[in-house]
Parts: C-alpha cells; structure tokens; sequence
C-alpha cells in the first residue's frame, strides 16, 4: 500500500459557461478507499468521467501503474483496469442476472461458464448471487452486487463507486463495506463518491474534498468530524434546521388498509397500509427505493385512486378523488422525480408554478388562465426559496436540480398545504439547499400542516421527523417516535421480515 | 468536424426560422428536381410561388388561395391540438370523408325543401359525422390501448370504400343518366355553400377556418384545457399529477379534430366539390399534417402554412399545365417541405459546432 495506483494532475475540463474541473491533482493508493467529496455541482462527476474516458479533460494528465493513461473511451479505461460501479443501474429487468453481465462484455463465454464465474466471484467477496435469477426481481442491494460482480470479473485495480449506498439498508451498506475491505486487501484502489459523511468516516482511507471545480482540501476522514467535512464541501458554516415544541392537533390524514396494485410490472404494489399523521407533526417514512414510495405518492397525490375509505383526510373519505379535488382540500405532494414528473422539463417556471398551483393561487378563473399572476407566483417561489435562475421564463430542464427542487418544494409549501407529502424532498439537493428545504418543512409544521416525509436519507428523517415508519415491499412497519429509534433498529425495520433473508441468499 | 450539442433550452428563434429555411431549402432541391426533369428549375419556381398571386391571371387564382387554404387550415388546426398532446389522429382524410356524407346526407334528405334551416344542420351532420368517426380510434384507444395511429389510417381506406358505396348507391343521383355521384348541391340552393362575395373564393368553410384559429389560439394559450393538452405532450407524468385525465383528453382531442376535419369535408362537398364522386377526396386530411408541423402546431402559424400549402397546389397545377410537370413533382415538392422541416427541426433543440480535432 505505497506505490500510487493512478495519480492526476492539473486535469481541468470548461464546459460552456461553466469550468467543471480546475486543476485538480491528487493521488490514489494501491490498497485505500479514496474518498472523493463535494456538493452536487462541485465537479465530482466530471472528474470521474474523465478517469473513466468518458469525457476528455482540456488539460493536465493521469498516470494510472506507473504508465500515462488517457483513456479514449470507457472501453481503453476497462482494459487498463478500471472499473466503475454507476449510481442508476444498467440492467434489464426482464433478463437473469448472467444474460446481463455477458451484455456487458466483449467476448462474452458461454452462460454456463459465465454462471461458474460468477458463483465464484461472488462466495469469494461474500457477494450472495444466484446467476439466473431475473434482474427484475432483485433487490436495490442485489441489483448492485450484479453490477460490481460485473466490474470485478475484470479483475480492476482501481474500482470507482458512485454513491453505492444510497439505495441500501443498514445492513446492507454493512455487507458492501466488508466487500470492499476484502478487496483494498487484495491491494485494488476504491475511488469511492458519497454524500454520507459518518459513512465515509468509517470506511474512507483518505478524502480528497471538491468546491466548485477546484480541490480545497485531502484529509484523512477518521481525523475529523463529519460537520468539519461538510463545511469544507460547502465552504460556510452550517446551521442546524431548528424544531421549536409544537401542540399537535387533530388527526389530519389518515390511512386504513390501503392497498394498490402498482400500474407497472416491475412496481411494488401496496399491502395493507394504515397510519394517521396529525396536525403539526412529521412522519417520516423510510426504506430503501422500489419498495413503495412512488405508490404510496401516487396513492395520496390523487395519480392512483382506492377505496374512497382507504383515504381519509379530516375524517372525510378521499380515496376516490383526483388530484385537482385532492389540492381544493389541501392535500399537497412533491413527487421524488423532478423532470418530469414534478415539473415539465421544456415548460417555463412560470408555467411549471401553474401546474399544481392553478386552483390554491387563483391562477385560473372558470377555466381561463392568468399568466401574469402564474408568473407572480412563480416569482415569489424564486425569491422565497433561493431559486437560482435568471428568471421565471427559464425553461425547468435549464435549473441544475438542487435549484429545481427548491423550486418544486417551495411551490406547494407556498400554497399553504393543510397536509404536504413529499417524496426524497433533498435527493441530489446540495448541504445548505438541503437545510432550507427541512426548515422550510418544520416551519410548516410549525404552523400546524401535518406532514410526511418518504427518504430514503435516514440522516434527515432522524432530523425532522417525529415518528418514523419503514416501507418494505410494499408494507408499513409499525410506526414509532423516532427519539426512542437507533439506527440498528431502523434497519431492523427497514429490512422488514425478510431483512436476514436479504443478507444470507 | 461538425457536431451537434443540445442547448440549454430550446431555441425560441430556431422555432419559427425553421420553417423558412425548410421552405427555402425545398426550392433549392425542388429546383434541382425540375432542372433533373429537363425544366428550367427558375421559371417552375416562379410559377409555382409566384404566378399564382401576381401573373396577370392572378385575379383567377387568389380566390383559389381561400378555397384550397380553408379546409387545410381547418383539419390542420384539430389535428395540432392532439398533436401536441402526442395524441396521433392519421386519419382525418377518413374524418373529412365521413364528414362531407353526413352532411351531404342531410341536405339530400331535404331535396328539394328550401328553408334557412337545413344548411346549418348539413354542418352539424358534417361535424358529428366526422367526430363519430374519429371516436373510433378514440374509444378503441381508451378502452383497449390501440394505437390510434393505426387504427385512424385504416378508417381511413373504409372511409373510402363508404364514400364509394354512398356515390354508387345510396346518394347516386336518380336523375344522373346512370352516372355515378350524387346530385349536385350547388344547384339546390338551400343546401349551396355558396361564395358570400362573388369571386373572392370566401365561403362558410374560410369564416369556419378563420374561428377555429381564434378559438385555438384563445385555447392554447389562455384556457387551462389547452395548457393540459401541452402539458400532456410534454410530460405525461407530470400531466398526470397536474390532475389530467389522460383518458377524457384522447377523446377530446380526437373528437375535436373530426369534428373540424367533418366540418371541412361539409364545406368542401357542398361547395366547391359541389357533390359526393367516388374521387371526391383529394388528400387534404393528409396533407393537413404537413401543414400542421410546417405551422409549428401553433394556430397562426397553421394559418400561414395552409395558405403557402395552398399556393403549392395551386401553383402546381398552373406548372402541370404550362410547363408540363408531372404531378408527382408537385406531390414529392410538397413532401420534400415536411422532410426539410423535421430535419431543420434539430436546430430547435441542439445548436451546430465546429470543433477542430479534441485535445487528447
């Protein structure tokens, strides 16, 4: 663990409008888990695109075992022995776990080898994999093993993960980290990107830290808090979001054996869900993706329809009800995806402010539309939450998504929601966007708005919410105050019945 | 090396220069067509754009501009709206078709009454008649998830096949000596859609164009159903969580578009055309797509389109006639537009770079 496996220097890459990466020099070890840290937009991505050959830098140079490396495209970086694990998977769901891993190959050998490759990588790291199971049916965790089985069957010395613990359990992420030590024992490098600052405490060697394209500072993780790191990332100081005492009041929405079936094949239907929120409280509802969440969303937003019983909101059935009377009532929701879903990419911000605010804002009289106060409204969410944009003819697709999120969260706080759901309110949301969306939340609450949170960040719902329930396939634990919660009983809950199952394939 | 980057956000300029380099560009290659076919491309361009409007046989062609723009424009403007909700009705030719022989129907079940009455009911025939026959698709559609595309197409060939029944049968004129067609109804007045200034091609079927435009324009742009129509073509999941229906906006749209297509298909048949012949329909439903996208979906666009398709049309007859261009010239012409506009189109959305070789 002396000789450095890849080491950059000066690597600079200016996209129109914006430099990505500023001289950036540092060095991986033979054997360490290199931490690489920074804000979303901090130039995280680029630099590892370009290690990856995905992207050529405009300056500077990579070494990579002694050797200069300037890799033409991903396939020149694999053959000289990098590997990268992607944040969104690349798999086919209808395909078996071996079918997806040879598509991934050059000259793939044929399946049953494969299958015997595979079976062997995976005892040998502690990865539980059967190769022909059909990806479709994997877990978050699964799916991950199948797409680092892929990198390790060509046997890397540098492995590079993107944010890999974002859709795993407690448990899971706990399986992942003895994998990886397994392999810097071996002497492969991990060039590993996280938001999670205790993680990286943990399991991080060295942490080289990115601000705005430019290297501020390397340290060693162990050393130093996870507050220290998170303000070298965003270069100010940080502030807690507060949570005042609050009275609750009456039960504002609740749920009563709700169970949907999800509309599509690969979705996760939902089982029997009962909870009551009331006014001036934060539930929080975690669990790792794909068991729930967007249902349970589209449950409450109107999208899905159930039972009129199964909904009930200030004791009134609702079930039945789209997601225009859903709004006249006061039952808001951010969903978790921005483009798209929560705003129409190619729309202007004003246009995007008509979509849910139309009816609460008086933005439309008897069918007819008042652009000048959409644009109004559209303003004031700008102002009051920060928005960076040049204005609110922008196009939604033209924010970055931190600023895009504010602006969707903002849009239904602003319509002073008696019940607000969102879903993954800070996902990709930099540190102090992140702080002003859960203060703007506990504000709400405050003001006596019941609210649910669904995250799969167990950080920010130990934060803000008051009682906390896990989703697992489609199911809702039992919910409990989430001061009486440690993080081992969360991942209890998160895992559900089948938590060991998971873990022992 | 050329090389095409997307923007930000889409081009506002691009949008509307688009259809003008696509128009100018169809010269070009259109001129090299007719020089290929031995013409002088210089004179079959200037006949075909500008003869029309100011030879010295113009007052003969411009009324044509409005009765050949009109039932474009019209068909054009109900097809933009599902358009742009990604909603794709092929068939209005079938729409138009079924329109003109509810309407037609109608007037010839009235032969010879006279009364203010039966002209306005021939147009609510024509409407209905071709917003039945859109709901075909449509309800398939909703209830089964057909593709619209499809089955709109195929309706239109059955279309045809009734339109050919209806001529030899049913509708066939008992004092027509045999002949197939029906009778003709510009010679029954009360069923006449007849020139409201003489000899300035003005009918019901251009003040009927000339509201559809305002009244899609008023509904894209300040009625929340036309916001939703956008917002469904742009992001059907967001759509959906804005509270749209998408089940009840495939009907709307649908309905809309043979309503209008029916409505141009009454016009036509009562007016120009004058009676129900097997070759009755001349391809406008089609063409109108053309028109539509040339127009960017957006109705005053539409309106500009229609009467620049119209111009080709024309014009293209006085081509076949004076220069001896075969009529597939001006069809390929005509196609050749909507090819260079969809191709113009990635301008909209990517901005063009010359990049000398990277920098490894």
């Amino acid at each position: 663990m002396t000789a450095p496996v890849l080491s950059i220097k000066g690597l600079t890459k200016a996209y129109p409008g914006v430099v990505a990466n500023s001289d950036v020099s540092f060095e991986v070890m033979e054997g360490e888990v290199h931490a690489l840290l920074g804000e979303n937009g901090a130039g995280k991505s680029t630099l590892v695109k370009m290690i990856y050959g995905l992207v050529k830098p405009d300056h500077g140079s990579m070494t990579f075992q002694g050797k200069a490396y300037a890799p033409a495209e991903p396939r020149a970086a694999r053959a000289a022995g990098v590997a990268m694990v992607f944040q969104h998977f690349s798999l086919f769901d209808a395909l078996n776990v071996a079918e997806n891993i040879a598509l991934g190959m050059e000259h793939p050998p044929r399946l049953a080898d494969l299958a015997g490759r595979i079976r062997e990588v995976s005892e040998t790291y502690g990865l539980p994999l059967d190769p022909f199971r059909t990806v479709g049916d994997l877990s978050a965790g699964e799916r991950q093993r199948v797409e680092i089985i892929r990198c390790l069957l060509q046997d890397p010395r540098l492995l590079i993960m993107d944010e890999p613990t974002s859709v795993l359990t407690p448990q899971e992420v706990e399986i992942l980290f003895q994998t990886l030590r397994k392999l810097t024992a071996e002497g492969v490098a991990i060039l590993y990107i996280s938001h999670k600052l205790e993680e990286i405490r943990t399991l991080c060697d060295t942490a080289t830290i990115l601000r705005l394209g430019k290297k501020v500072a390397t340290c060693t993780p162990a050393d130093t808090t996870a507050r220290a790191l998170a303000e070298m990332m965003v270069g100010t100081v940080l502030h807690t979001p507060e949570r005042s005492g609050r009275a609750l009041g009456d039960v504002a929405l609740e749920l009563s054996g709700l169970s949907i079936r999800s509309p599509s094949a690969f979705g996760c239907s939902l089982k029997q869900i009962s909870l009551a929120v009331r006014q001036g409280e934060v539930l929080g509802l975690g669990g790792v993706a794909g068991n729930g969440q967007d249902e349970l969303l589209g449950a409450l937003s109107g999208e899905l329809r159930s039972g009129p019983d199964m909904v009930r909101m200030h004791g009134k059935a609702i079930g039945m009800l789209g997601p225009m009377e859903r709004r006249r009532i006061g039952l808001l929701c951010a969903p978790e995806e921005r483009l798209g879903h929560a705003a129409a990419p190619d729309m202007s911000l004003t246009e995007n402010a008509m979509l849910t605010g139309s009816l609460r804002e008086g933005l439309e009289r008897r069918g007819f539309l008042d652009w000048g106060r959409a644009r109004g409204f559209a303003e004031a969410i700008i102002a009051r939450f920060d928005v960076r944009t040049p204005g609110p003819g922008n196009a939604a697709r033209s924010l970055s998504g931190g600023n895009l999120q504010k602006f969707v969260i903002g849009r239904e706080v602003m319509q002073r929601p008696e019940v607000l759901v969102v879903n993954q309110p800070t996902w990709g949301v930099d540190a102090s966007a992140a702080a002003a969306i859960r203060q703007a939340l506990l504000d709400l609450a405050a003001g006596g708005t019941a609210v649910v949170v669904i995250s799969q960040d167990l950080d920010e719902l130990m934060e803000i919410a008051d009682r906390f329930g896990a989703l697992n396939e489609g199911r809702l634990s039992r919910i409990r105050p989430t001061s009486e919660l440690n993080i081992e009983e969360i991942g209890l809950m998160m895992g559900g019945a089948h938590d060991m199952e998971v873990a022992h394939v | 090396m050329l090389k095409l980057e997307k923007r930000p956000q889409p081009s506002k300029a691009w949008v509307w220069l688009a259809p003008v380099v696509a128009v100018i560009a169809t010269m070009i290659a259109g001129g090299a067509l007719f020089a290929l076919l031995g013409k002088d491309p210089l004179v079959a361009i200037r006949t075909i754009f500008w003869d029309p409007l100011f030879s010295e046989f113009a007052f003969f062609y411009r009324p044509q501009l409005l009765v050949k723009g009109a039932p474009l424009v019209l068909i054009a403007i109900g097809l933009s709206l599902g358009f742009r909700a990604g909603i794709w009705n092929i068939g209005a030719e079938g729409q138009y078709i079924v329109g003109a022989l509810c309407g037609a129907g109608v007037g010839l079940a009235f032969y010879p009454m006279e009364g203010w009455f039966i002209f306005p009911l021939m147009v609510m025939a024509g409407a209905l008649g071709g917003w039945a026959w859109a709901m075909i698709p449509a309800v398939l559609k909703v209830k089964f998830g057909t593709n619209e595309i499809l089955v709109s197409l195929m309706l239109v060939y059955v279309a045809e096949q009734l339109l050919a029944s209806m001529a030899l049968g049913l509708m066939k004129n008992p004092e027509g000596f045999g002949f197939p067609g029906s009778r003709n109804l510009q010679q029954y007045p009360s069923a006449h859609n007849a020139e409201l200034i003489a000899g300035s091609g003005m009918h019901w079927g251009v003040v009927a164009a000339m509201v559809a435009v305002i009244f899609a324009y008023v509904l894209m742009t300040r009625h929340i159903l036309g916001f939703h129509i956008r917002l469904t073509g742009e992001a059907p999941r967001a759509a959906r969580f804005a509270g749209v229906n998408p089940a009840r906006l495939i009907l709307v749209c649908l309905g809309m578009a043979g309503a209008l297509a029916g409505m141009a298909g009454m016009f036509e048949v009562s007016g120009p055309a004058g009676r129900v012949s097997i070759d009755f329909n001349v391809g406008y439903g089609f063409t109108a797509i053309i028109v539509a996208f040339l127009g960017r979906l957006h109705p005053l666009g539409i309106l500009l389109a229609g009467l620049l398709m119209a111009l080709t049309y024309i014009g293209g007859e006085i081509a076949q006639s004076r220069l001896g261009l075969p009529a597939a010239a001006i069809q390929m012409f005509q196609g050749m537009l909507l090819f260079f506009l969809l191709a113009v189109d990635v301008m909209t959305n990517y901005r063009l770079r010359l990049t000398w070789r990277e920098v490894a």
